[in-house]
């Protein structure tokens, strides 16, 4: 299998659009533009092409997590997981259904994060992909809950786990139970690890908080996409600490790859064939053709 | 506003501290010193002791200070990476030992400096999250003042998760929460009273074991109340074979 081979499906120049794909784009008005947080000109949504970058810059914008799986994955091998756990408001804190409810429209997903298993140039691997447009993506019970059965059931069907991470941290709707996803997520981490499993965080932006502080730093093989903010702390609160500036590179991925606890920074263009690599490198006996 | 007055109890330098809930526990006590990568924290303090004379521990707990040097040595108790990496170092000895593992709580949360960034704090909680996951050893975390967000967490995925009567736990601090909530961080009370952050809300919501009543025993009283009590989980830890205590241990937070 020639790993360096890119399906044609792939190509980023002028994609080709599926009638999904021309649905989808259809559904948003013509007008709705937003300033690229790359290079800051007025992109259009119908510019946009399947691999979300800035068509002017190569930014990597936020990628709908649907979307991404459809790109990532070899066309119909996506068999999604646990689409029907819907969060509970334990704390009664007000406005937080309306905000699931919101989120549930824009993203079509039942929660923050996509689970299921597919293939990638027919490497089989358990993924998830955290979708920053439902309430930034933060952990509450039903993101935990999900990413926890990823990992089980990966450790079970002795798949590896490719998480495209995007968060901002705990959900506060959710007080105390969301923290204890940290440590609900880590455990079935570590089981998955103990059975000798690849997992293989995508740190997207922004990675923050409680997740960076649990899975998003529990890989045995870390990635980025260029630019994402990947840290703990939120810089805002930081630079009250100390009561000053901070530079504009403060988190982000290159800057943690620097301090070493990123192993590579991979653009779009290069993920199927990164991800296909690792996977290969690391697929079990039973997997060699 | 009664859980506002628990968040103020739980803030209070001057109560039951690690070193004093050390001293009472051990017959012996050797701090030790050092992540062997950076430096050595000095919020996190983390040794090896004997109960009775006889009985091996490894005791790791965060300390604040009770005066302005102290809390600047100290950090005010909040740790940055080297704090949790000395810990996980700790963790990992007693594990080759055989020895239970107690930490003793009591922090804002870890520090928010870019220093801690830089040396990766967040890695660092993951790693100390996942180093607790797979002790087989037992352990026992006991929250003595506040218990705040990913820094305390990074010290309490144990077998037991007990708090003091007037200690909290929590997601953030009731004032981040209200200014979340209500873009005013003076509501903090009115947050505390929402959060469910006292030790009677977290037992409701099985988020933790046990109470500790505090009533009004002095921080001595309290700590020789808490020896026997220390000395007997652990032993009814020890009990069970450690791949019981692993698989109820994952139950225990497999439940949320
Ligand atoms: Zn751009």
């Amino acid at each position: 299998m020639g790993f360096f081979r890119k399906k044609k499906k792939y190509v980023p120049i002028t994609p080709l659009r599926t009638e999904e794909m021309k649905q989808r784009h259809a559904q948003i008005p013509d007008d709705l533009a937003s300033a690229c947080p790359g290079c800051h000109e007025i992109i259009f949504k119908s510019m946009i092409g399947q691999d979300y970058l800035c068509p002017k810059c190569d930014y990597h914008l936020q990628f709908p997590a649907r979307e991404r799986v459809d790109w990532l994955m070899d066309e119909g091998t996506f068999r999604e997981w646990d689409q029907e756990i819907t969060a509970a408001n334990p704390l009664e804190f007000p406005g937080y259904d309306e905000k699931i409810n919101k989120g549930q429209r824009l993203t079509g997903m039942n929660e923050a994060v996509l689970t299921g298993q597919g293939e990638l140039e027919g490497l089989p691997f358990a993924i998830g992909v955290m979708d920053s447009r439902f309430i930034m993506a933060s952990m509450g019970t039903v993101v935990g809950e999900k990413l926890t059965r990823l990992f089980e059931r990966a450790t079970e069907l002795d798949l590896p786990v490719v998480l495209y991470i995007a968060s901002g941290g705990a959900r506060m709707q959710e007080g105390i139970l969301s923290l204890m996803q940290m440590a609900k997520v880590t455990q079935a981490v570590s089981r998955h690890s103990q059975a000798g499993l690849l997992y293989c965080p995508v740190l997207t932006h922004p990675t923050t908080g409680g997740v960076t502080a649990s899975f998003a730093m529990q890989g045995d093989i870390t990635l980025a996409e260029p630019a994402a903010i990947v840290g703990f702390a939120g810089k805002r609160v930081i630079e009250q600490t100390i009561k000053s500036e901070l530079p504009a590179d403060f988190q982000k991925a290159e800057t943690v790859l620097e301090n070493g606890f990123i192993d590579r920074i991979v653009s779009r263009k290069k993920q199927h064939q990164g991800l296909h690599f690792l996977l290969q490198v690391h697929q079990k006996e039973r997997t060699v053709e | 506003m009664k859980a506002y007055e628990t968040v103020q109890k739980a803030r209070d330098i001057h109560r039951l501290s690690t070193i004093e809930m050390i001293n009472a526990l051990c017959t012996g006590f050797v701090e030790l010193h050092g992540d062997r990568a950076m430096k050595d924290e000095k919020s996190i303090v983390g040794g090896v002791g004997l109960i009775n004379k006889t009985d091996p521990i490894t005791i790791i707990g965060i300390q604040k200070g009770r005066n302005t040097e102290e809390n600047i040595r100290r950090n005010f108790g909040s740790s940055g990476p080297a704090g949790y990496r000395k810990a996980i170092r700790l963790m990992k000895q007693a594990e080759k030992f055989n020895r239970p593992v107690l930490t003793l709580i009591n922090t804002a949360g870890a520090n928010a400096t870019p220093e801690s960034e830089e040396y990766g704090i967040g890695e660092a909680i993951a790693t100390a999250l996942t180093t607790m996951s797979e002790l087989t050893v037992p352990t026992l975390a006991i929250i003595l003042g506040e218990g705040g967000s990913g820094g305390a967490i990074a010290l309490a995925l144990s077998d037991e998760v007990w708090m003091l009567e007037n200690s909290i736990y929590s997601i953030l601090s009731p004032e981040g929460f209200a200014s979340i909530l209500w873009k005013d961080s003076r509501l903090a009370s009115d947050a505390a009273e929402m959060m469910k952050l006292t030790a009677s809300e977290l037992l409701e919501l099985d988020v933790i074991d046990r109470v500790i009543p505090e009533a009004e025993m002095s921080n001595e009283e309290l700590a020789a109340y808490l020896v026997p009590e220390i000395v007997t989980a652990l032993a009814n830890l020890k009990t069970v074979d450690a791949n019981t205590r692993l698989a109820k241990r994952y139950d225990r937070f497999r439940k949320y």
